[in-house]
């Protein structure tokens, strides 16, 4: 039995829409790639407020124009975020995600470069950013139940000790935070092959199994259009084989051991969807851990873990990302980036029971205000999904 | 010390946990699922994270790690030696 159970709590902001979050963040969200020098002038000239550039937004249209507003808005609306400046080349895409976000209650404002230029833009958000830094840190955290809280995971720069150690860590601490009434998330699509069968057969019930079979199915013909070798030193990467992983499947098997041995599969979502019920979701991504990370915080997910084998160093931008690592050559190398070492387990020094409660420690300490150590790095990956070219 | 792991006793692979492994060396592999071990050959030098066959495998045959099947090999492998992507491929893609 975990130490965590049905009436443990920790210490949030609760929001607006009766959401919680872990963090406090004023965040300058540019709506396109020439707007990340006004809304980084502006974080630069408001102090604890933070910029988030990104490379896209124009041109695009269809599916891919669909998930970038979807993107960014469940990023303005994640419960990490206490307010949002929204800053744009056009004011109509701008007033659309502001308006998205707007409908969680919380501080939102938008503005257009076009007919101002930056100096006049800079000026007008800093004023409005200045009262939304003091009026965030005017707000106090509260007691929570745990149930309140969104948990996400997707690994990364894998090996093979992450498959015998750090995923199934994960996994024993979904498979008491599934019985907690928290909401969970995991994903990665391409990187299910080969144990596509055993997520399907941890499915809740024939409809989500059909669902997600659909998904899984139609990354596989995304995969066999596009491709040009067996997608090796890709998927796995070169990172991966350098680590002793050889294939597809092995990877996958690995991979899957983070959604533990109890929790059942509860929903599917598609790229950056919010869940509508607790439980164990399943979101159709990509395998990237900078957009999946992405993707998870704007369906709301508040807190990451991502369990790593040769020393992936990712954080994110408004959520903070737990590393748990059981290869005895990367906690020596790379101390610095782990959050949890449980290389004890591949020596039988641990149980799988002991490391899971250990990265449920870890998760407390970091849902309660202490800084992760991609947080204390400065580590603030915000990476985008494109589904296809520009027009 | 546990020198390597498989996770269920028909793996026909298991994972080197420690580094510096030799050609020549008796290794200790402990079985997860088990929690019990046993001792097996090495007859390669084997990085830290990368696997040695636990028995001979001819090319075409699968093989097993978590008790299911994780690709087909290419380049057949004797009992102890080095097995990675120079004699395992992918059935996928």
């Amino acid at each position: 039995m975990s130490f965590l159970n049905k009436n443990s709590t920790f210490l949030g902001y609760r929001r607006e829409n009766g959401r919680v979050g872990v963090r406090n963040h004023v965040i300058i969200l540019p709506l396109d790639d020439l707007s990340n020098s006004a809304a980084e002038a502006v974080a630069h000239n408001i102090k604890g407020t933070m910029a988030i550039p990104h490379p896209y937004g124009r041109l695009q249209f269809g599916a891919d124009l669909d998930l970038h507003f979807a993107t960014l808005i469940g990023t303005g609306c994640n419960p990490n975020v206490a307010a949002v400046v929204v800053i744009g080349i056009e004011d109509s895409w701008t007033k659309k995600v502001v308006e998205g976000i707007a409908k969680t209650g919380k501080p939102v404002v938008g503005f257009g470069i076009e007919g101002h230029g930056d100096h006049e833009t800079i000026m007008k958000a800093s004023k409005i950013a200045k009262q939304y830094i003091q009026h965030a840190t005017s707000l106090a955290r509260v007691e929570c139940p745990i149930s309140d809280l969104w948990v996400s995971t997707k690994c990364g720069e894998s090996d093979t000790t992450s498959g015998c150690g750090s995923n199934p860590t994960c996994g024993n601490a979904f498979d008491t935070l599934h019985g907690l009434g928290t909401t969970l998330v995991f994903g990665e699509t391409s990187e299910i092959t080969g144990g596509e069968n055993i997520v399907a057969a941890r499915c809740a019930n024939d409809k989500v199994r059909d669902q997600f079979m659909a998904m899984f199915n139609r990354y596989q013909d995304m995969i066999q259009r596009n491709k040009t070798t067996d997608l090796s030193e890709s998927q796995p990467t070169k990172g991966n084989i350098a680590g002793g992983l050889t294939t597809i499947e092995e990877k996958a098997l690995g991979n899957i051991q983070k959604i533990g041995k109890k929790c059942t599969v509860d929903g599917v979502l598609d790229k950056a969807e919010m869940p509508t019920h607790p439980g164990l979701w399943f979101m159709d991504s990509s395998s990237a851990a900078a957009e999946m990370v992405t993707l998870c915080a704007a369906a709301g997910f508040v807190v990451h873990f991502f369990p790593t084998g040769q020393g992936n160093v990712i954080g994110n931008a408004i959520v903070p990302v737990i590393k748990v690592c059981a290869n005895p050559r990367t906690v020596r190398t790379m101390s610095e980036h782990i959050d949890v070492d449980c290389s004890g387990l591949l020596q039988r020094e641990r149980t799988m029971d002991e490391t899971g409660d250990q990265l449920l420690e870890v998760m407390m300490a970091t849902i309660n205000g202490r800084f992760t150590a991609a947080e204390a790095l400065g580590h603030r990956e915000f990476v985008l999904t494109r589904l296809f070219e520009s027009a | 010390m546990i020198h390597c792991v498989l996770h269920d006793p028909n793996d026909s692979v298991a994972v080197v946990v420690t580094e510096n492994i030799k050609a020549g060396q008796q290794l200790t592999a402990l079985i997860l699922d088990e929690n019990r071990t046993i001792q097996i050959p090495c007859v390669a030098d084997i990085p830290l994270g990368h696997k040695v066959a636990l028995k001979d495998m001819a090319i075409g045959d699968t093989v097993i790690k978590y008790g299911v099947d994780i690709g087909k090999v290419v380049i057949s492998i004797k009992t102890g030696e080095h097995a990675h992507v120079h004699n395992i491929k992918t059935k996928r893609w």
